[in-house]
């Protein structure tokens, strides 16, 4: 059979949704949607400003540099520190979002990021512990066995311990090595 | 306060921090009563979204009380019972001033691609977000939205995102009368797209996911026909069986950078992060749709590259639609559609977890156990 130029028939007429589905086709002029057209000038946000007033600076802020400046408000949760600081910093300043050397940097800042907090959690009253962090103590009670069955995604979820726990394996062992070192040098 | 702190991959806790101040005249603190945790929460969880910082916390959906006001802000008051849109937006800037809120280009220093986001990495403005009891709220006259006395808190936290990112994805793919359309996946976006889009006059809705449980949310909740794709060898294939061979007019994606269903591309995304995101349910919306059709991505991406099939894109003659949602742009009529009864948001809430507990919240949510679809955190406060 060749296509048609027909569209294939519906299983149900529209009169048939509409007694079925609540509000069927309210929506089914464009106009009653909020995004049509998809820019408007005539809408009311509340601002009674031309120009934000700008948030003062009180540290140097990183910022990407497809921004021609400071952008007025920013965030200032956990400014850069530490080494993973230094790399944060390095890639703002030299690469742009259109580089991929600058996410790949930021992605590794990340990871030496968690190793600093870890080894300075280590120097706390309240250490990292990557089982209660993880929240896999909870899983005898939310049925672990039912919720998994048949589901695709089982074949690489056997990665995720790895992914936690390999970096504190790795790390306890290069510490171990060091200090077997360390005593045969001494 | 007591807020919830991203430690590494995987690893959340809740720790004390100091309670937000003004930082700018136009802020507002707020004291939450409900947040969320959303599904692309897990990927600041799983460590994909670069710049995501130890100490950071998470949670762009979040309602509460205002506890404090900067000396500007005139719109809201101490004691206000408001619902705060996830994005963080001034405005004014040239694309607020065209109702693009999500892409605001005055509060994300960090990056000029995506605008400011509550709790999502110093990718999107390096605010901490609402998993706490307090959290400082930016353009406090601009974002903030007084609840209705008779919308519930676990209603009013819905509208932040996940309800608005559904409506706004069936809004962008251009549905018309009798069209059939496909929505791959049945976690909270993808429910309220497919409910969404009988509003808009769908003459078929078909959802797609592998979990069992969320499919039964689909038939039930959004009176879609579904597909688990786990049952099928080819789900492309299956998709253009139930459609003549055409392909389904218009696909809303609302899957995002940990889609399932090709092994290869889901580990070198989520697991070794060598990829933005898996492109599994983008390429089959792709592939699912048909010539000429429109494809709306409502999933969450990060910003290196991915594996996209642009060739079957362009060779089709589609059109791709996708955008954060400016979710307080879609408020008025929502509240109209929930007084009506055509939406009911918190339908879709499986859980409440304490603050406390908030380790267990995020080991649910992202190994789905216990039937989860939407779990609210609940702060200690309330």
């Amino acid at each position: 059979m060749p296509y048609t130029a027909d569209k294939p028939p519906l299983p149900e007429s529209p009169d048939e949704l509409r007694a079925r589905i609540p509000g069927w086709g309210a929506d089914l002029d464009p106009a009653d949607r909020p995004q049509v057209p998809r820019e408007r000038f005539d809408l009311p946000t509340g601002a009674h400003w031309d120009l934000p007033d700008p948030q003062p600076e009180t540290y140097p802020r990183e910022r990407s540099i497809e921004h021609e400046r400071l952008t007025p408000v920013f965030g200032t949760a956990q400014p850069p520190r530490g080494l993973s600081g230094v790399i944060r910093r390095y890639s703002y300043e030299r690469f742009s979002e259109a580089r991929a050397a600058h996410w790949l940097l930021l992605i590794a800042a990340d990871r030496v990021d968690a190793a600093e907090a870890h080894l300075r959690s280590m120097a706390t009253l309240r250490p990292d512990n990557p089982i209660t962090q993880t929240g896999v103590l909870s899983e005898p009670r939310r049925h672990p066995v039912a919720s998994r069955r048949g589901r695709v995604d089982v074949r690489h979820q056997v990665l995720d311990p790895l992914i936690v726990a390999g970096p504190w394996v790795a790390g306890a062992l290069v510490a171990v090595a060091a200090a077997r070192a360390a005593r045969r040098r001494s | 306060m007591r807020a919830m702190a991203y430690r590494g991959p995987y690893k959340v806790r809740v720790e004390e921090k100091d309670v937000p101040g003004i930082e700018h005249p136009n802020d507002a603190v707020v004291r939450v009563v409900r947040a969320a945790i959303c599904g692309s929460d897990l990927h600041l969880y799983h460590g994909m979204m670069p710049d995501t910082r130890i100490g950071h916390t998470f949670g762009h959906e979040f309602v509460g009380v205002v506890e404090k006001v900067g000396p500007s802000v005139q719109n809201l008051q101490v004691g206000d019972r408001v619902m705060v849109p996830f994005n963080i937006y001034c405005g004014t800037c040239f694309f607020c001033a065209r109702g693009l809120y999500s892409n605001c280009h005055n509060v994300n220093p960090n990056a000029t691609a995506v605008g400011g986001i509550y709790g999502y990495s110093h990718t999107t403005g390096g605010y901490d977000g609402g998993q706490a009891e307090y959290v400082r709220v930016p353009f406090a006259d601009v974002g903030p939205s007084v609840i209705p006395d008779w919308m519930s808190d676990d209603d009013a936290v819905l509208m932040t995102d996940a309800l608005a990112t559904g409506y706004f994805g069936a809004q962008l793919a251009d549905i018309a009368e009798g069209d059939t359309v496909a929505v791959l996946g049945a976690g909270p976006v993808g429910l309220f797209a497919a409910r969404s889009a009988w509003l808009m006059g769908a003459g078929r809705v078909i959802v797609v996911d592998q979990l069992e449980y969320r499919l039964e949310k689909a038939r039930e909740f959004a009176y879609a026909e579904t597909r688990n794709f786990a049952e099928f060898d080819d789900i492309v294939v299956e998709l253009k069986k139930a459609t003549d061979g055409l392909g389904a007019d218009r696909v809303i994606e609302a899957v995002g950078a940990e889609a399932d269903g090709n092994l290869v591309q889901h580990v070198t995304a989520a697991k070794l992060k060598l990829q933005g995101g898996s492109p599994v349910a983008l390429n089959w919306a792709i592939d699912g749709v048909r010539k000429g059709g429109t494809v709306s991505v409502m999933g969450a991406y990060g910003p290196i590259f991915s594996a996209v099939k642009f060739g079957d894109a362009m060779n089709k003659g589609l059109t791709l639609r996708m955008n954060q949602a400016p979710a307080k742009r879609q408020w008025p009529r929502l509240l109209e559609h929930i007084q009506a009864g055509y939406l009911t948001p918190s339908d879709v809430v499986t859980h409440h977890i304490p603050l406390e507990h908030i380790a267990e919240g995020y080991h649910l949510m992202s190994a789905k156990l216990d039937g989860c679809i939407k779990p609210l955190i609940v702060p200690s406060t309330d």
